[in-house]
């Protein structure tokens, strides 16, 4: 291969490296802007813990247990740390399209993105404690685990021989929704904040306190979904990246769209959170399938998650799970439909295939359920899982940090 | 002398402030308070609606002598109405002292 096109190929890889870090700052955003101004700091503090744990991490062990080489399709190990193949930074490594230290990055910025998915989820009353374990084995251990069975070439990407099986572009199902899941079961075991449901059934709303912030977030996470879905393409391919670049987007503002006509008709109010969060479903509900759609489709899909954001957050409200972010409606949710969408829609379309689709999300499922619901589940049973009443009431920035997250702010009205 | 606690909506806030300017009351303070009372404010977040009493208002803390009580009351009336329910209400008590820090004048050099 030539070394230029090489080059501009891990040139590319390595931007977008950099755009999906930028993601984290997103999801800082979005999470503190749809919650109380007292949990800032806690709340901060869980999403650099969640960046620079995740990529360390994915140093020690997490990349070689997600690309484990030959192994049995389901639980392999290629050894602590990083160390250079013969031919690592050579065109040889990996078809031309980068290096072995920017696969290694590149890769690693999405493991912490589906740790965050969880601290969004349980904001607002979750020790803090706690939620570091739990991040720790979960990033440091499930998903690497769950990654490998596909994109490590394991028993998912081969269901239906060497040529089929399960399709994950960027990672609806591998990502967003080994997050949601998560999210789902510490959300169902942790209990709702205090205040959010009333005895007698009533869901109260609690106002996030910078909106602003959170729609800052929503866009940077837009920006960021250039480098999630355009560096999944694995090269600087033009054809291919630029068209994933618009399926991206596409089902973005579908999705946006989607979300707010769909709110506004039941709530009959202009809802920006509703908006933004369908803006996120659309990216989620592409990410399986962006380099396998066309334009028009990747908005019917963008569409439908969004109809599918807002119903979803009404239903988990009704069954008394309270998510303060709609983590688990945007990455769960949609993260589902993404995934079946292979199945329905774009090059792949086809009964086999919604199968294999099918069957990556159900063992996805049972074992993120399942491993997250015992870590959680032992976690609340020895060290507890939820700050004290007091604690909650005034503040996890008071309790757990001994600080402020605007010691000096005053409203200056005229 | 007086002081005078005026509640108002927080848009009059300059037509009250023009008004007492016309009639030389150039002296009062005012802070920004969270009050329940009859008006309630329609919201909705995510699907759920819920209409709070807890509404945003400003007070203004004026202190005249006691010849400018009755045209400064008139002046807030005037300007803070608007006829719906939540307009605000107005205070008045009795202040038995007042000082300029600058000058230690007292009585009624000190204040409008």
């Amino acid at each position: 291969m030539d070394a230029g096109l090489f080059t501009a190929n891990n040139i590319w890889m390595m931007l977008s490296t950099a755009l999906v870090f930028f993601m984290h700052l997103g999801f800082s955003f979005l999470e503190i802007g749809l919650t109380r101004q007292k949990n800032t700091i806690n709340i901060l503090f869980k999403n650099i813990f969640i960046i620079t744990a995740g990529l360390l991490l994915y140093f020690i062990a997490g990349f070689n247990l997600m690309y484990p080489g030959e192994f049995n399709g389901f639980l392999g190990f290629s050894g602590f740390g990083l160390s250079l193949p013969d031919g690592g930074l050579t065109a040889a490594y990996a078809d031309g399209g980068y290096t072995y230290w920017t696969d290694f990055l590149f890769q690693g910025m999405f493991a912490a993105t589906a740790a965050t998915i969880v601290s969004g989820a349980v904001a607002e009353r979750i020790k803090l404690g706690s939620f570091m374990i739990f991040t720790i084995i979960y990033v440091g251990l499930i998903y690497p685990i769950v990654g490998s069975w596909q994109w490590g070439g394991g028993f998912l990407s081969t269901l239906g021989g060497d040529d089929a099986g399960f399709y994950d572009f960027a990672g609806s199902t591998l990502v967003h929704s080994v997050g949601g899941w998560a999210a789902l079961v510490a959300v169902y075991l942790l209990g709702a904040r205090i205040g959010k449901f009333g005895k007698d059934g009533t869901i109260k709303a609690i106002p996030g306190h910078n909106i602003p912030l959170a729609t800052a977030g929503v866009l940077i996470l837009w920006l960021g979904w250039f480098g999630f879905n355009g560096g999944s393409v694995l090269s600087a391919d033009p054809g291919t990246t630029s068209l994933v670049l618009v399926t991206t987007s596409l089902a973005a503002a579908a999705g946006g769209f989607g979300a707010f006509i769909l709110s506004t008709i039941l709530y009959k109010n202009f809802d920006l959170t509703m908006f933004l969060n369908g803006i996120l479903g659309g990216l989620v509900g592409i990410t399986a399938g962006a380099d396998l759609m066309s334009p028009m489709e990747s908005i019917v899909i963008g569409l439908i998650a969004g109809v599918i954001i807002v119903l979803a957050v009404s239903f988990i409200d009704r069954l008394r799970l309270d998510d303060p972010v709609g983590a688990i409606a945007v990455h769960l949710g949609t993260g589902i439909f993404g995934t079946l969408a292979v199945g329905m829609f774009g090059d792949l379309a086809g009964w086999d295939q919604f199968l294999y689709q099918l069957e990556g999300v159900v063992a996805v499922g049972i074992f993120c359920v399942a491993t997250s619901f015992i870590i959680l589940y032992i976690l609340k049973k020895t060290m507890g899982l939820r700050v004290s009443k007091e604690e909650e009431l005034e503040g996890l920035d008071l309790h757990e940090h001994g600080m402020n997250a605007y010691s000096d702010f005053r409203l200056n009205q005229h | 002398m007086k002081k005078i606690e005026a509640i108002i909506r927080k848009s009059k806030f300059d037509d009250v402030k023009d008004a007492l300017h016309e009639i030389e009351v150039n002296f009062f303070s005012y802070w920004d308070v969270t009050g329940v009372g009859n008006e309630k404010e329609g919201h909705v977040y995510r699907g759920i609606s819920y209409s709070t009493t807890d509404i945003q208002r400003r007070v203004l803390s004026i202190v005249v002598s006691d010849n400018f009580l009755d045209k400064t009351i008139e002046a807030v009336m005037k300007a803070a109405r608007t006829g719906n329910v939540g307009d605000g209400k107005i205070f008045v008590s009795e202040i038995s002292e007042a000082y300029r820090i600058r000058t230690g004048e007292d009585g009624h050099e000190g204040i409008n």
